[in-house]
């Protein structure tokens, strides 16, 4: 599964993807983020939060109670700024 | 005419409004989205995911055209490093009355502010650099289009 981040996410995790293959307990976009956030301090730091984080998988925004049993790409991020 | 690009160069905004004003209708709107120099601001860096962004402004930009019976509309986004004064966003409609243009201009700029995946980071003279949080008047700016009867 490739993990994308952007924004402030992305600059405290040190990177802006990552392919990872997370343990089958994992079901949702909340439970990912927060298996994600065990890899690091760096993850820890940017991930702890899950209320301030949105997220698409496979290119659609989604709740963060998201199903990503079939994902291909899930992209973690803050709230959008743009316009 | 549905026209829709992300790009990190300027724009003319001459040249895309005279695309609308050749198709024919009563009317023309526009909104172009400006860097403000606040606080000493030197940089606005905008990031975004690029493999999603066209599309979802090209399908904020299809429900525009179809909600309104819009005769054309223009999108455009930028992204990179902008500076004070530099333009960052373009939106213009064109209808048959003023009351389609006006609405469908301003309803695509709250959308796009809230839907597109877009963030800012701002640097400022001393250094310093902030990530542009969103605001709640964005949200309802955003949901007022929603509640009035789409």
């Amino acid at each position: 599964m490739n993990i994308l981040y952007f924004a402030w996410v992305r600059e405290r995790i040190g990177t802006d993807h990552e392919e990872i293959d997370p343990p089958a307990s994992v079901s949702d976009v909340r439970g990912l983020i927060a298996w994600l956030a065990t890899r690091s301090p760096g993850h820890e730091s940017a991930l702890r939060d899950a209320s301030c984080l949105r997220a698409a998988v496979d290119q659609k925004f989604v709740p963060l109670d998201a199903p990503i049993a079939r994902a291909g790409e899930v992209a973690i991020f803050p709230p959008v700024t743009g316009g | 005419m549905i026209h829709v690009r992300v790009q990190p160069d300027r724009f003319d905004a001459g040249v895309e409004l005279a695309r609308l004003d050749a198709l024919g209708g009563g009317g023309v709107a526009s909104f172009t989205g400006i860097v403000r120099g606040d606080d000493g601001l030197t940089e606005l860096l905008l990031e975004h995911h690029s493999a999603m962004t066209l599309e979802m402004m090209q399908a904020l930009a299809a429900e525009a055209a179809e909600r309104w019976s819009l005769l054309g509309v223009v999108v455009i986004h930028r992204h990179g490093a902008l500076g004070p004064g530099e333009p960052i966003v373009f939106v213009a409609t064109a209808a048959t009355h003023r009351g389609a243009a006006l609405d469908a201009c301003a309803s695509l700029i709250d959308r796009l502010k809230t839907q597109a995946p877009f963030w800012k980071r701002e640097t400022f003279v001393d250094g310093r650099q902030r990530w542009v949080e969103p605001r709640a008047s964005d949200d309802a700016a955003a949901a007022r289009w929603l509640r009035d009867g789409s």
